[in-house]
Parts: structure tokens; sequence; C-alpha cells
């Protein structure tokens, strides 16, 4: 077994175990980070993007509200590449409550979250397929925000500062010594789920970030965390159909907000409390209602195209049990709506504050923290609330830097809609693309690869948006297998050296003249932490293709059933039109469902067929 | 304020499934890299683009957004010559050559228009000076030195087929005719466009006693420009004010239940769908009244034909035993109007007229597209399947000693010109073919039969 020693080890790649990460290795911490799967795999890869104003949440969870507008401020600082300024509204559409509006504002000032009522008019002219009932509009500085590359972005600068970041690495034991009284967590074992190997990490604190997840976590170091996971389904747009965030201005509740993130509108989101964080089925009245309420704020948007249904679930924490107040009459109006699968409690209910256990204070055990709760947008605060707590039981005095600290690539300023067609059509990269869907070029998949370990397709989906247009990946899987079978092979060009995280979303970044300040940094990284095998995502082209990609006929089979497993649900009109062309390419042409397959299962293949309701690819 | 809903042209994008099909046929993508195929510029690059805004206007909002700013994504938009094959062959009903044209209009709307492009816009205020005093105007225009100046001042190509004024406009005929014109309790309304009121009066002449035949007094009330020419070059408001002011100026007659005809096939295309969907004015009851009201003249023909109501006294329009070959083409204006080719109905019924129909997907020309130098090679190499054909035909009847090709037809007048640029073999259009084969007309010298 190889051993590796840390002072902090953090379980979770997600936007809070990146910015733990991140934030530990800033006060100089030895930091390792371990993610089971793919960075940004769990619930920070499946939520709608939004960086909240804290609107959303002035009159029914102050303290979250707070947070929120306090963070979005920096984030915008220190994530600035990683944010569209889209701006966001609050509407008050024709079935709102009359006095929720002015109580909102009212909040919002007693809050600081900065509110401006325009005129209905002048969101429309803004806004043209709105609803044109809408009465008030408030513009308050939401954004969407892109969760994939901030976490990249994140795990690069934590990097720099010297963590040493471990995805495909399965936490499977907590280290517990001491007895009552002297609890100590000493360390962890982990397996690498792609070789197989066990890893034993020694740590003087372990921080679990999980998530979802953190509950699992914590009952390794028999600890109770009774996580409150609230199930979120989300249903993508195939185009922009506003250009800004759009609030429903009443009492959150299911379906009430569109965010434009990258080429396509998010409509989010239900909220069903659930116990598990996998096997998430996505039901047809959960997608029935998205549709119902994204309708009431832009009409027609049910008829529109859908390309792909998603569920993610919110870790939510509640210290103590909420008391058992009645829910709000519009929930409980839905709820009686729809079959009563709802348990008692509320998820909708649970607040979105972030919550830290200190478990020596709070189960007398030493060297383990758990951070939960919050929103993507706190996870930076979060990240500061749980190295805080770690500095205290270290016994080591050390501020956060954190806030004031961006990462690398934000000299690129807010990214835009028009961002990568405006770079492909100045560097002439037409014939170029990969995904033309969403303009991905043959250069930044090959940059992906020889940066990341590519146990699947998806995992290039996540950091350079392969497969998320229209066609979900009729047209770029087979060209993307071809490209990593190449490389496999060791005969393909190497754009690895000139290639980075930050400029991951850029089709131009090879064409860029000279190196910007943090290839340069990163090129110049110190060397970290020892590592068995050294961190494969250090430096460039420290991937060995030939080990890190997996056998081509696997990537195609498990790319397709990924894709296929979001279609599923929306199945009809002209995303049906655009799959029976995939399914004809890929199953009447290429007989996909029939290649041979050398090792018949990825570390993902269960998954992606776990949770489809309906008969997978491989019938 | 736009009239837009998740309905409108944009998001027919959302039909798109990415089969390339377009691409496939794109006459353009074909002959130069600088136009990357219409899947790419239309349905693709439209979700990269400030999707729902049609025209972008800065307003009061308090936060600076991209295209106000001028941050267009993509200029290779421009290089869409707006033929609509992409339209035609796409199998999900994608209005690409639209979406085009509308992502043009917001390049133009954010960073302004050339003069060029306002000129090539304004043939009617061009065609109505010119023929103040045509003779000089031709001379002023025509000569090798204003070509070069005109290629270098303005960026209007050398040799492209600009059009020549005629000595007389169709009204002035008109006026001067007024006595011949027949009175009938059945009327139709005709609508010239430009290029028949300044530069082929004769086609309107052809057109007007071809109506009369059939027994219809032609009214020819005051119009405008249809506005197709600032529709292509991206300017929609002042395509806007033009077409609305049609829609008023010809409001009467379409109240009273008459047919507008149309012998021009982008006219009558702009009318019936261009500007009502380009501009957002489906909804307007004006437009609408106007664009169920129009006509292509062969369309309306075809009904008649249809209905027996056709004179039957064809004859052939050369006194000889050969056949008269005669190559045509529908252009690809004609093509959009989704009527199939109501001109090769009726031309069929000319006895010994042997027509070989082209299959060719465009002339090149498109408008004002081939008139700009930076197009104008582009707009020769797509043409080149079509003057090809022409050629093939002139071959074939040498070589059976059938008697050589002495004319093309087209319905659309650049798609004529461009045909006799390409060919240098006349090209007239099927009205005047029909005209001609009624007796009323001298296919030769352009003018009515008795030199009227």
């Amino acid at each position: 077994m190889k051993r590796m020693q840390t002072e902090i080890l953090v379980i979770g790649g997600g936007a809070t175990g990146t910015g733990v990460a991140w934030d530990a290795a800033l006060r100089g911490f030895r930091t390792v980070l371990v993610e089971k799967r793919d960075l940004t795999h769990g619930t920070t890869g499946r939520y709608h993007g939004l960086l909240h104003s804290g609107a959303r949440y002035v009159l029914k969870d102050p303290d979250s509200a707070v947070e929120c507008i306090s963070e979005n401020r920096i984030l915008r600082r220190t994530h600035t590449h990683c944010i569209e300024d889209t701006s966001g509204f609050f509407v008050v559409t024709p079935e709102d409550e009359d006095d929720y509006p002015d109580r909102f504002a009212a909040a919002c000032r007693r809050l600081d979250v900065p509110c401006t009522e325009i005129p209905a008019a002048s969101a429309l002219r803004r806004e043209p397929l709105l609803n044109p009932r809408i009465s008030r509009v408030f513009e308050l500085p939401d954004a969407a925000a892109d969760s994939f590359l901030a976490a990249h972005a994140t795990a690069q600068a934590a990097r720099q500062a010297g963590a040493t970041l471990l995805p495909y690495h399965e936490l499977t034991r907590l280290h517990l010594s001491g007895g009552d009284g002297n609890r100590t967590l000493s360390g962890a074992t982990i397996l690498d789920t792609v070789s197989g190997e066990e890893l034993h990490i020694d740590a003087d604190l372990v921080i679990n970030a999980a998530g979802a997840w953190s509950g699992h976590v914590a009952a390794l170091a028999d600890v109770e965390v009774k996580m409150i996971l609230g199930k979120g389904v989300m249903l993508a747009t195939n185009a922009r159909l506003t250009n800004t965030v759009i609030n429903r201005c009443k009492m959150p509740g299911d379906g009430d907000i569109l965010v434009p993130i990258h080429t396509v509108t998010v409509i989010g989101t239900t909220d069903e409390r659930v116990a598990e964080p996998e096997d998430l089925p996505i039901e047809q009245w959960e997608i029935d209602l998205m549709l119902t309420e994204g309708d009431k704020l832009v009409p027609g948007l049910s008829r529109t195209r859908i390309l792909r249904a998603w569920a993610g679930v919110r870790p939510l924490y509640q210290e103590t049990q909420l008391p058992g107040r009645p829910a709000q009459s519009e929930n409980r109006a839905q709820s009686s709506k729809y079959p009563a699968t709802k348990l008692p409690q509320d998820s909708r209910d649970a607040t979105r504050a972030l919550a830290l256990l200190d478990h020596q204070q709070r189960d007398g055990l030493r060297g383990f923290i758990t951070i939960t709760g919050g929103k993507w947008t706190t996870f930076r605060l979060m990240a500061e609330s749980a190295v805080d707590a770690a500095c205290e039981q270290l016994g080591v005095s050390r501020p956060c830097r954190t806030a004031d600290t961006p990462v690398p690539g934000v000299e690129q300023g807010h990214y835009w809609l028009g961002h990568r067609l405006n770079e492909v059509e100045d560097e002439n990269l037409q014939s170029e693309l990969v995904c033309e869907c969403e303009l991905v070029t043959r250069s930044m998949l090959e940059g992906a690869v020889q940066r990341n370990p590519t146990v699947t397709l998806d995992d290039l989906r996540r950091d350079v948006r392969l497969g998320m247009g229209p066609c979900q990946g009729g047209f770029c899987t087979y060209r993307a297998v071809g490209i990593l079978h190449q490389l496999r092979a060791g005969n393909a060009s190497s754009a690895a050296g000139e290639w980075n995280v930050a400029h991951m979303q850029s089709p131009a970044h090879h064409h860029r003249d000279s190196p910007t300040p943090e290839q340069q940094a990163t090129a110049s990284e110190p060397a970290s932490v020892p590592t068995p095998q050294g961190d494969f995502r250090q430096r460039s082209a420290a991937v060995d293709p030939q080990a890190a990609v997996s056998q081509p006929n696997l990537l195609l089979r498990d790319f397709l059933q990924e894709r296929w497993k979001g279609v599923a649900p929306i199945l009809w009109g002209q995303q049906l039109r655009q799959e029976r062309l995939d399914e004809l390419i890929y199953l009447s042409i290429l007989n996909a469902d029939h290649l041979p397959v050398d090792d018949g299962e990825s570390p993902l293949s269960s998954f992606y067929r776990s949770d489809s309701s309906i008969s997978d690819l491989d019938r | 304020m736009q009239n837009t809903t998740v309905n409108s042209v944009g998001l027919s994008l959302n039909a798109c499934i990415k089969c390339n099909i377009c691409t496939s046929y794109c006459p353009v993508s074909e002959v130069t890299d600088s136009f990357p195929g219409p899947k790419y510029a239309a349905p693709q690059s439209e979700r990269f683009r400030d999707f729902g805004h049609p025209y972008y206007e800065d307003d009061s909002g308090p936060i600076s957004r991209p295209l106000a700013a001028g941050r267009m994504p993509d200029a290779s938009v421009d290089y869409c010559s707006g033929c609509r094959v992409c339209n035609e062959v796409c199998p999900t009903g994608v209005r690409i050559a639209e979406i085009n044209a509308r992502a043009r209009a917001r390049i133009v709307a954010a960073r302004g228009l050339s003069l060029r492009n306002r000129l090539l816009g304004r043939n009617e205020l061009l065609g109505r000076m010119g023929s103040v005093a045509p003779g000089l105007a031709n001379f002023a225009l025509h000569n090798p030195l204003s070509r070069k100046l005109a290629a270098s001042l303005f960026g209007v190509a050398e040799k492209a087929p600009l059009p020549r004024w005629h000595r007389e406009t169709l009204n002035r005929w008109l006026a001067r005719t007024r006595a011949q014109r027949l009175r009938s309790e059945r009327k139709v309304i005709y609508f010239h466009g430009c290029a028949t009121q300044y530069y082929e009066p004769f086609v309107g002449m052809a057109a007007i006693l071809v109506l009369e035949h059939l027994g219809y007094e032609v009214i020819v009330p005051p119009q405008n420009c249809c506005g197709l020419p600032m529709l292509s070059n991206g300017e929609f408001g002042a395509a806007e004010s033009y077409h609305r002011r049609n829609v008023a100026r010809l409001a009467q007659y379409v109240n009273a239940g008459y047919p507008i005809l149309g012998t021009s096939t982008s006219c009558t295309l702009t009318l019936k769908e261009e500007a009502p969907e380009l501009l957002d004015l489906e909804s307007d009851a004006g437009t609408r009244a106007l664009k169920l009201a129009t006509w292509d003249v062969f369309e309306w023909l075809r009904e008649r034909l249809d209905q027996d109501q056709l004179p039957s006294d064809l004859r052939p329009l050369k006194q000889s035993d050969q056949p008269f070959i005669l190559p045509y083409h529908a252009p690809c204006q004609l093509r959009a109007h989704r009527i199939g080719k109501p001109a090769l109905d009726l031309l069929a019924r000319i006895p010994n007229l042997d027509l070989r129909e082209s299959q060719a997907r465009c002339c090149g020309i498109a408008g004002t597209y081939g008139y700009k130098t930076e197009k104008y090679q582009i707009a020769m190499d797509v043409g080149r399947e079509l003057f090809d054909y022409v050629a093939s035909q002139a071959n074939e009847s040498d070589s059976d000693s059938r008697g050589p090709v002495s004319f093309t037809a087209c319905d659309s007048e650049t798609c004529r010109w461009q045909l006799e640029h390409g060919t240098g073999l006349p090209s007239r259009h099927p009205i005047e073919l029909l005209a001609a084969a009624y007796g009323l007309y001298d296919l030769q010298a352009r003018r009515p039969a008795g030199g009227n």
C-alpha cells in the first residue's frame, strides 16, 4: 500500500472541496484533496449556474441572503472569468402575491442587497420573450456562473499554492484512534478507482466537504451528520430564452428561476427530499411542473426545444429539527396536486446558510471538521469557515487570503455568450471544430485530455463542454473517440505544453501570443508534496495518454449512455427527431451496441445506467 | 418594440438536428472559405449571439451589455448571399437565410452601414435619379473610368452587370399609351418593382399586354421599393418604412379584393414573406392582407390556365421547323415562394418550344451580393454551374444541328443580368416570351408589337 503524509486532507472535489484545498494551501498547510470521481461530478456540476445576489432569500432565509451578497461581490473579483455578468430580474407575474414585492424591496434595502425597480416596459425591451403581463420588475446583481470552470480555476490556484488534488480517488475508511474523550482522526484509506490501488494518507486533520455525501463520510468516523437532501430537477433549453437571470418575485418555490448559462437557459428547480444522493429518478410530474412554471415567465417555453433534464442534490443541513410549522401554502398546494412523495420535513424550508460542524466540540472527535449546507455562491466562505476551524483545532493562527486572491484566468474578464464564436471567427478555427454545437476545437480537447485523466468523455464534457449542445453528442462523440484513440496510440500532435486550465473554455488558447503570467507560474510551480505517482495534473503533459485514456470503444459507449440518460426524460418533439438521427448514426451505421469492448466496465458505466427510467442503449 | 415570441424566426434554430444537409448544398460555402456554411452561420452561431434581440437597442438598463458595446461575435455571416438554397433543402424547416439576415442586421445596427451598401439598398432612389436623364446617367455610370472609380471608391465590382436606364420609365409609357389601355370590370393590380420601372419597362409592358389579352384591366398604382435590397444589406429600419408605405398605398386595392401581381419574384417574395417575417410584422393587419393578396404573375396565370381561362392563341416564337431551344432557370427567389415553377406550366403551352430546365442552385448574384467587389468572384464561381448548363445546351443543339440557343429565360431581373454576363446570351423574363407567343410583343427588340 502506498502512503502519503499531509496536514489537511479534504474529502470531496466540488466547489466546496476545491475551495477548502485552495484556502488551506494559501494558508501554508500541506493539503491533499481526494474526489471519488471527476472534479465537479456531484452537485457542483449539476446545479443551474446561478450566482445569487441573495435577493431570493431576503425574506425566507436572511442569513443566507447576507452570505450570498457578500460572496457575490467577492467572487466577481476572484473568479471573474467564471462569471457572466447577466444581471437579474425579479418579476411579478399576475399569479404572484400583492404584498410580497414591497416586502421584498424593503428587505433588500435592510440587508444591503442592491435592488432597483425598473419599468416593466424597459425590462420587456431587454427581454422580449418575457411574459408581457408582468407588472413590476426589480433588477439585482444576480449572474450566471460556470461552476465547472470555477472549480477547475480554484483547483489550479490550489495546486499553484502547493496542494495535491486526486480525482478518481475514493475514500473507503477513516482511521480513528483513542478512546472516549480522546478520540482522534488520524488519516484515511483511499482507493484509486482507475488503477484499483489503495493509498494510505496520514493527516493531521480531515475536512469533510463531500456535500450531499457528507453524511456517508461522517458515518465512516462514527459521527452522525443528518443531511437534508433536496433533489432538484432542472431542464435546459436548446438556446437562450433570456440574457438576464429571471426570478419570480415571490417566496422561493419550484420552477421559478431561469438562468442563461452559456448557450442555454436552465429552468430550475424542484425540491424533493430524498434519502440518498445517488440514483435520482426524474419523474414526469417534475418535468411537467418545470414547464408549467416556466411558461409563466416565458410564455411558450413549454413548447420550445428542451435539450436535457438532470437532477442534483442540495446538501442542506439543519442542526436541530425544524419545529413542526406548516409548509408554505403554495408548496402545500403543489404537494396535494402531486403524489405525496414528500417526507414530512420539506427541504424547501431548510436553511441555505452554511453549516460548519466542528466535531471536536460537537462529538468529541479531534481532527475532523464537516463543512456543508450553503450555496455554490458561498463556497469560498464555506471554505474560509472550515479552514478557520481547522486552524483553531491545530492551534495555529493564519488569516484567510482567498477573498483577495484572484484565481488564474481572471484577466480575461467576465465571459460572455459570444466569446467562443468570437475566437473561432478571429482565428479562423471553423475547420478545427470537433463539437460543432458548443464550438470545441480539437486542440481544446487534446489539451484537456493531456491535463486530466480521461476515464470517460464526460470528464471532457465538464472541461470543455463537449457534447452539451443540441445534438447531445450525436456528431462529436465518434470524433472525440477517434482523437483520443490517436492520443492513446501516441501519434497525435501535442498541444499540452500550451494548454492551461484558465483558458480551457477558449478555442483560441493556443493562438495567444505569449504565455500569460499564470501560464508561466504553472510552468514554474514548486514541486509539491511528493506523492506515490506524482500529481498527474501538476504539470503540462504529465498525463500519459496511453495510460490515462480508457479503451476507445468503452469511452464511446459510456458517453452515449451518459447523454442518453439526460435525454430520455424529455424525449418528444424536436429533441426526439434529433435523437432519432443520433440513433441512426450510432446504432445503424456504427453498430455501437455490438462493439467489442476489451474491458467492459469503466468506474462510471454502472452510474450512467443506474437511474435511467427508460431502457438503455444496450438493448 | 419587437413582437418577438418563442415561435419567431430566430427560434426556428430549435428545429436544427445538425445534419449538415444545408452545408452540403450551399453554393457559396462550396466556392469560398469566407463563408463557413449555413448551419454554422445560422442555427449554430445564433446560439452564441445575443439571442432574442432582433435589433438590439441600448436602453437605460444599468448593465452595459456586450452588444451595446459593439461586441459582435462574428462577421462571416455577411458572406451568406441570402439565396435560400439552405431553406429549400432543410429537412426540419429552419429559417436559415432569415436567421442570417437578422444577424447581419444586428451587425449593421451595432457597427453601422457602409456607403456602398447604403447605395445598393437604394435602387429606387438611384433609378429615379438616373431616369431624369437616362442617356447621361448611362454614360456617367457605364464608362470604364467611372466603373474603376466606383470600384475603388465604393467597392462596387468593376465587371458586375449593372443595368442601364431605359429612355422611358414604365409610368411614362403608361401615361403615353393611356388611351390604348383596356378598361374592364375585371381588374388586377400590377406591382412592377424598381427594375421594371427604371431599367426594364418592357417587362412590365409585356405583363400588361398579356393581362389585357386575358381581359383584365391593369391598375398600376403609385408604389415603392419593396425594401428587399435594404433587408439584404441589414438596414431593417429603412426597409420597414418602405414596406409600411407600400402597405398604405396598396391598402385600398387589397381591401377591394384585387390581386397584386408582380413580375419580380424577389419583390413579390418580400411582400409575401420576407418583410413580414424579418421585420416581425406578421401580426400587422395591413401586412397580412397584402401578403395574402400578392401573387407572382405566373402563379396567378397558372390559376387561369387551370380554370381554362387562358386564351389559346399561342404561336411558335420562331417561324421554323426546328424547335426553339430555351434554357430556363428558376431563380432562388422564385423557389422560395414554394409554388413550383409556374412559368414552365405556361411556357409549355407555346408550340414548338423546347424548354430546358436548369437544376443549378443559384446564378450567384443574389440581389446586390455579386455587385460587391469582395464578393464578385464568389458570385461568378457560384454561377458557373448555371453558365455551364446553358453552354452545354448550346453545344448539344450544335451537335444535332437543331439551331443555336438564342435566349435564356429567368424570372428575376438581377439573375437575368448575371446570366447575360456569365453566358453572353440575352436573357428574357418568361412573361416576355408569353407576350411574344400571343403576338403582342417583339422579343428581339423588347417592345410591344407594332412599335408602341
